[in-house]
């Protein structure tokens, strides 16, 4: 079974990196493009001890407590049988 | 009295901060390894400047983590003294010990250079010794020095005259153009409710002797250890 676990910042926290990368698109030539958010993405191997809940549970408190900062970001987890 | 400085792995102004508490405050200090988990002789503790953990995932998010960082939360909420400078701010922000994060800079840009930073208030064991509205010259040099936090917590940090550092022009005046990195209200430094807990992106470690171009951050320990004779 596999975690996979977005992390992204808030809506309305800056981020200058999606910005800048943004920028650089643009000048690649991508047209259309109103806007880029930079986030992280995770993916935790899980052994089977756990079920699909505990599994969901377990890697949303390691999602709130260690790989994201509530303060500024949002995180999704998706288990993967 | 008797001065601790932390050291994580990937500190680096860990030998400043020590060399400030025993060249110029002249009282004890010990290097505390993050492993060390006995605070109970120290009076006061500084969490210095560096990259801990190279600045994997976030900025001090790691060594929140560390052995040692238990016993700083107990040692803070004992009342005991605790100074984070720089990555020490962002490692006590990510450990709830102060309100807030600090995210990158709205430029982007790691910055290196000297800011001018205006004191609040005298009324803080860090800032005892300086008049409110000193201006000092202090070095910055951070990635990710831009302050954020909720509307909530913006208010409850100016009502209780918790922002004890600010960005300023070198009049003293508060103003978008002397913000270096876009921090809330040019949020430079912050303390806890207790006041005992301040964290702040300057570096008043790096600004100790007149050679290296201010002596200004001196006060800052100068008033610790006002503060701390003063209790004894």
């Amino acid at each position: 079974m596999k975690a996979k676990v977005y992390v992204n910042l808030k809506p309305g926290v800056l981020d200058p990196q999606g910005k800048a990368i943004h920028h650089s698109v643009e000048l690649l030539g991508f047209n259309g493009i109103s806007d880029i958010r930079q986030g992280k993405y995770f993916e935790v191997a899980l052994d089977s001890s756990l079920n699909e809940a505990e599994a969901k549970e377990a890697v949303a408190r390691m999602a709130r407590e260690v790989l994201s900062n509530p303060i500024i970001e949002d995180y999704r987890v998706e288990i993967e049988a | 009295m008797k001065f601790g400085v932390i050291v994580f792995p990937g500190s680096n102004c860990d030998h400043d901060a020590y060399h400030v508490i025993s060249k110029h405050v002249g009282q004890p200090v010990d290097f505390i390894w993050h492993r060390d988990t006995d605070l109970s002789s120290y009076d006061a503790v500084i969490l210095p400047g560096g990259f801990s953990y190279g600045d994997y995932l976030r900025a001090g998010a790691l060594a929140r983590f560390s052995p040692v960082m238990t016993e700083v939360k107990k040692f803070a909420h004992s009342g005991r003294f605790v100074l984070g400078i720089c990555n020490g701010f962002q490692i006590l922000c990510e450990a709830g010990l102060l309100p807030g994060a600090l995210i990158r800079n709205r430029n982007l840009h790691f910055i290196c250079e000297h800011v001018y930073v205006r004191v609040a208030t005298a009324d803080t064991p860090f800032t005892s010794e300086l008049p409110a509205g000193a201006v000092l010259s202090l070095p910055i040099a951070h990635a990710e020095g831009n302050y954020i936090c909720d509307d909530v917590t913006f208010a409850e940090l100016q009502r209780d005259n918790r922002i004890i550092f600010n960005y300023c022009d070198k009049d003293g005046n508060i103003t978008e153009a002397s913000n270096p990195n876009g921090s809330r209200g040019n949020i430079a430094g912050i303390c806890s409710a207790g006041r005992n807990v301040l964290g702040l992106m300057p570096h008043p470690d790096r600004a100790c002797e007149d050679l290296l171009g201010s002596s200004d951050g001196r006060e800052v320990f100068s008033s610790l250890a006002a503060t701390l004779a003063a209790v004894a």
